[in-house]
């Protein structure tokens, strides 16, 4: 067994390991594949496999839909709205409870988890009744404050994590040499915080655009994208379209992750763990 | 007028005395050390003065005008951090310049007088680098030069020279101590290391839970021990108590006396005038180098350390072995008679 | 360096926080705690509240007077069934999530040079991050008759593979997107790189002179896994399986567009609040996956599942 570990500690795998790895990682994207594939597909009303011939005719049709455009502005809308708020209210609660230790300190982080960590079917329910008593009308603004609400623990986690990486004689050395609480943030926290800031955003923003459980119970008469998209899986004449869209949603969601997680390469690697 | 004066200073945090009503005054112009264990408050009186930490009680007066409340940002000290605390973000030349930046000096200006200031540690051309491209002892010299650029009338070191090796350690120790003379401004500095704190310092102030055991210039708190704890922390002492001193002395109080102040007896040699003796079995040998280290068990179950100079070969081969019954000797006026603090 | 003359208004702030941290760090938490507070758990309790109202059959109206009858209704025989069904999954799912798992994470934290290990990284992110609605729709393209599985069953002969598979009880059905087991795969296909982070995070803190002890020791690869590795994964394992767990246990539109008929926790949470517009009843339904999650994290959490997260 020694002679199986190189210099750089890496086992080498039997072929039965690296088959399953292999496996399990071509499992994960095989219908990403699928997605990417049917896009094209030159038929109009089957799922059927394999497809017939390539065609980029269905983008155009998709981007001729008024209601296709009217979504993805919606969701675009909606994703950055609620990411600055994520990335406000994260901000604060991380640069609140990283260092000091006070009472209620649990229970603070714990509320921060529960949107994400309970059946999204309970946020929204719970989320549209308290609309309801308050007597606001569901639409943009109350699909924003639902994402906002489970965004701010992904910054949350990615500031907090910078923060405790960070050493706090980097603020006590700035205020030492003569700045103040404004200069300390404008110079050494917020250049230090930016890459973890920005990488929190992004994917704030690929949760958001893609979120549908909360979405339904607080979207009233809006149709954002993964409304429309969830709506277009019961109406089988749309195919061609719906796999368009379908892509585009795949592509919008996966691109930030992947710049999030260039942003802390090199850094902390939290950034995407747990969504 | 004093750099800096404590006055019944104490800071708690809950039940925990860090430190418990000290007062010291800091000349102007001094190389003055904290010395004692981790934990023993050195380094909160240290950030008492640098502002990180405010007094529970007492006060705080920095060039004669009360310091107590202000903000770090508004006074004249400035730290030079146990683990360099350097931006990562900035190059080293941004750094330095740092704390003229927040005070308003201009472009020109402040580059110029942080390119001085990496002269005077000699990493002139180092400016254009990330802290993450410079060793150990260069971020060193670069928290030094971005404490000083802002020519501070007290400098504050938290054990600065803690994480390199000894040889650098040893150089940097003899630079620190010239530009302090060169600058002529105060250095406070906090170590638990007492042969660092007696080869730098013009005075030291020995820490013990909180208070301050003995403050005196490095010669006479070796020679001159107050309390148990400092001829036991500063350097190696033996301490006597009870019996054996009242028997040695004539006195109840404890009494210090250094190994290399001891000699190991032959029966036969007559006791000299000044001298007492007392008996015991040689336990173990160590050998040092520039020593030999003998550990004696006295009579009466106390244990004493002796360490003789290495002469030449020949004589090593008389040496004693454990087991054997010696006597050892001093000269009376070798012992230091000590008291004990006062219990807080 | 004498102190400025006039301190600027700003600079004269930054001195009072910095001499009041209590009320800065109050003055940090009040937005993000008014938001949560109010609008958050505000909400959350409101909803439990409901479940006390009183919902007429009759006139499909909800009243405020207060009543334990919804929360008596839970424990119906009809009840049972959709909880049953939920947790059978749940725990499937969780179940082969971690054996699917364990391969790939003790390959990425183990087995990769950095480079692969970035690779495998990235590969896992992505598909965990990528659209949960689109990866939905997919696998309704792989399952529906004509598509890619029944195609690529055909090509290797397997028809009577799927066939026969289709006919076993319990996970059975009339073809891949009706049946249990097409329901199964959507789930654990969506929460599997859930699994796979927590156990790789797990198994790369391994120290590899644990492992070299243990062959050092006499043990053969085998046994090292079977005494070594495995034990030493079990916090990783729990810290993923929360995620699969819970999220399938809350799910409710994978069992509306995949699988038979029945109704799942989730779908039934939705019609009522929905179709029937019995909010009270869905309100007191909210609580079945609350105790359920409570009670499998409070198990999880003794095998060290939160030190792993």
């Amino acid at each position: 067994m020694r002679s199986d570990l190189t210099a750089g500690g890496a086992e080498s795998p039997s072929w039965l390991l690296r088959l399953a790895a292999w496996g399990g990682l071509v499992f994960l994207h095989f219908p990403i594949l699928i997605i990417l594939l049917y896009a094209f597909n030159t038929e109009e009303a089957a799922f059927s496999f394999p497809p017939k011939g390539f065609t980029l005719h269905w983008f155009s049709v998709a981007f001729g839909r008024e209601d296709v455009l009217e979504a993805i502005g919606l969701s675009l809308k909606i994703a950055c709205l609620a990411t600055v708020i994520a990335m406000v209210l994260g901000t604060l609660a991380a640069a609140a409870l990283y260092r000091r230790s006070f009472f209620g300190k649990e229970s603070l982080t714990l509320m921060m988890v529960l949107p994400i960590a309970l059946p999204g079917i309970i946020t929204g329910l719970a989320l549209l009744n308290g609309f309801k008593q308050l007597g606001i009308e569901p639409g943009v603004l109350t699909i924003v404050i639902g994402h906002a609400t489970f965004c701010v623990v992904i910054v949350y986690n990615n500031v907090v994590a910078r923060f405790r990486r960070t050493s706090y004689s980097l603020i006590e050395a700035s205020m030492d040499l003569g700045a103040d609480g404004w200069q300390t943030f404008r110079y050494i926290i917020l250049p230090n915080l930016s890459s973890a800031l920005l990488a929190g955003g992004m994917l704030a923003f690929a949760l958001s655009f893609d979120e549908l459980i909360v979405t339904t119970f607080t979207a009233g008469h809006e149709k954002p994208l993964p409304l429309w998209l969830l709506n277009q899986l019961t109406r089988p004449r749309d195919v061609p379209v719906t796999n368009v869209v379908a892509m585009l949603v795949m592509l919008v969601t996966m691109v930030p992750v992947l710049l999030a997680y260039l942003l802390s390469r090199g850094g902390d690697s939290v950034a995407g763990s747990g969504k | 007028m004093s750099a800096v004066q404590f006055t019944h200073v104490s800071r708690h945090y809950g039940a925990v005395k860090a430190v418990d009503d000290v007062s010291i005054t800091i000349a102007e112009g001094e190389f003055f050390s904290m010395l004692g264990p981790s934990g023993s408050g050195k380094t909160t009186c240290l950030r008492l003065i640098a502002g990180f930490e405010q007094p529970s009680s007492g006060s705080i007066r920095i060039h004669g005008s009360e310091a107590t409340g202000l903000p770090p940002y508004q006074r004249d000290v400035n730290t030079v951090f146990q683990d360099y605390a350097l931006f990562p973000h900035m190059q080293v030349l941004d750094n330095v310049a740092y704390g003229l930046k927040v005070k308003g000096v201009g472009k020109t200006e402040r580059y110029q007088r942080a390119e001085e200031a990496l002269a005077m540690v000699a990493l002139d051309g180092f400016g254009q680098r990330k802290p993450a491209q410079l060793s150990g002892g260069q971020r060193q010299r670069v928290a030094l030069a971005r404490a000083l650029v802002n020519r501070p009338r007290v400098l504050l070191l938290d054990e600065p020279l803690g994480a390199l090796d000894l040889k650098l350690r040893e150089q940097m120790q003899s630079e620190l101590k010239k530009l302090q003379r060169q600058l002529g401004i105060t250095f406070i500095f906090v170590t638990h290391d007492q042969s660092e704190a007696l080869s730098m310092s013009d005075r030291v102030a020995v820490f013990n839970r909180g208070r301050i055991e003995q403050v005196d210039t490095p010669r006479n708190l070796y020679m001159q021990p107050a309390t148990p704890f400092v001829a036991e922390f500063v350097g190696t002492s033996n301490v006597l108590r009870g019996e054996m001193a009242l028997a040695l002395t004539g006195q109840q109080r404890p009494f210090s006396i250094r190994p290399e102040h001891i000699r190991l007896a032959d029966q036969q040699l007559p006791l000299a005038a000044d001298e007492v003796q007392v008996r015991g079995v040689l336990q173990d040998v160590q050998y040092q180098g520039a020593a030999t280290r003998f550990e004696l068990r006295l009579d009466n179950g106390d244990s004493l350390t002796v360490s003789c100079a290495n002469a030449f070969a020949a004589e090593q081969d008389s040496l004693p072995q454990p087991g054997q019954p010696l006597l050892a000797r001093w000269s009376r006026q070798a012992m230091v008679s000590l008291h004990e603090p006062l219990a807080g | 360096m004498t102190p400025p003359s006039a301190p600027t208004p700003m600079r004269r702030i930054a001195s009072m926080l910095y001499r009041r941290p209590n009320f800065y760090l109050l003055l940090l938490l009040t937005p993000p705690l008014l938001w949560f507070g109010i609008i958050y758990i505000g909400s959350l309790l409101s909803l439990l509240w409901q479940g006390f109202y009183t919902f007429d059959d009759f006139t499909m109206t909800v009243s405020t007077d207060l009543t334990l009858q919804n929360f008596v209704n839970l424990f119906q025989p009809a009840n049972y069934d959709i909880i049953l069904r939920t947790l059978g999954m749940a725990i499937a799912v969780t179940l082969f999530s971690a054996l699917l798992a364990f391969p790939v994470a003790y390959y990425m934290a183990r087995c990769c040079s950095e480079r692969m290990k970035a690779v495998f990284y990235i590969g896992v992110m992505l598909p965990m991050w990528a659209s949960y609605i689109v990866k939905v729709y997919a696998w309704t393209l792989l399952l529906s008759k004509d598509g890619v599985l029944y195609w690529f069953a055909s090509l290797l002969h397997l028809d009577g593979v799927v066939d026969a598979l289709l006919q076993l009880p319990g996970i059975g059905g009339k073809t891949l997107s009706t049946s249990n087991l097409g329901r199964f795969l959507v789930f654990t296909y969506i929460w599997l790189p859930f699994m796979i982070l927590p156990i790789q995070a797990v198994l790369e803190r391994l120290p590899p002179s644990v492992l070299q002890a243990s062959a050092d020791l006499g043990a053969t690869p085998r046994q090292t896994l079977l005494h070594v590795i495995l034990p030493l994964a079990v916090p990783g394992v729990a810290a993923g399986s929360i995620f699969t767990f819970s999220l399938t246990l809350g799910d409710y539109i994978v069992p509306q567009l995949v699988g038979p008929p029945g109704y799942f926790l989730g779908s039934m949470v939705y019609a009522q609040q929905g179709a029937i517009g019995n909010m009270p009843m869905a309100a007191a339904f909210t609580l079945v996956p609350i105790v359920l999650i409570a009670v499998y994290l409070s198990i999880v959490k003794r095998m060290g599942a939160f030190d792993a997260l």
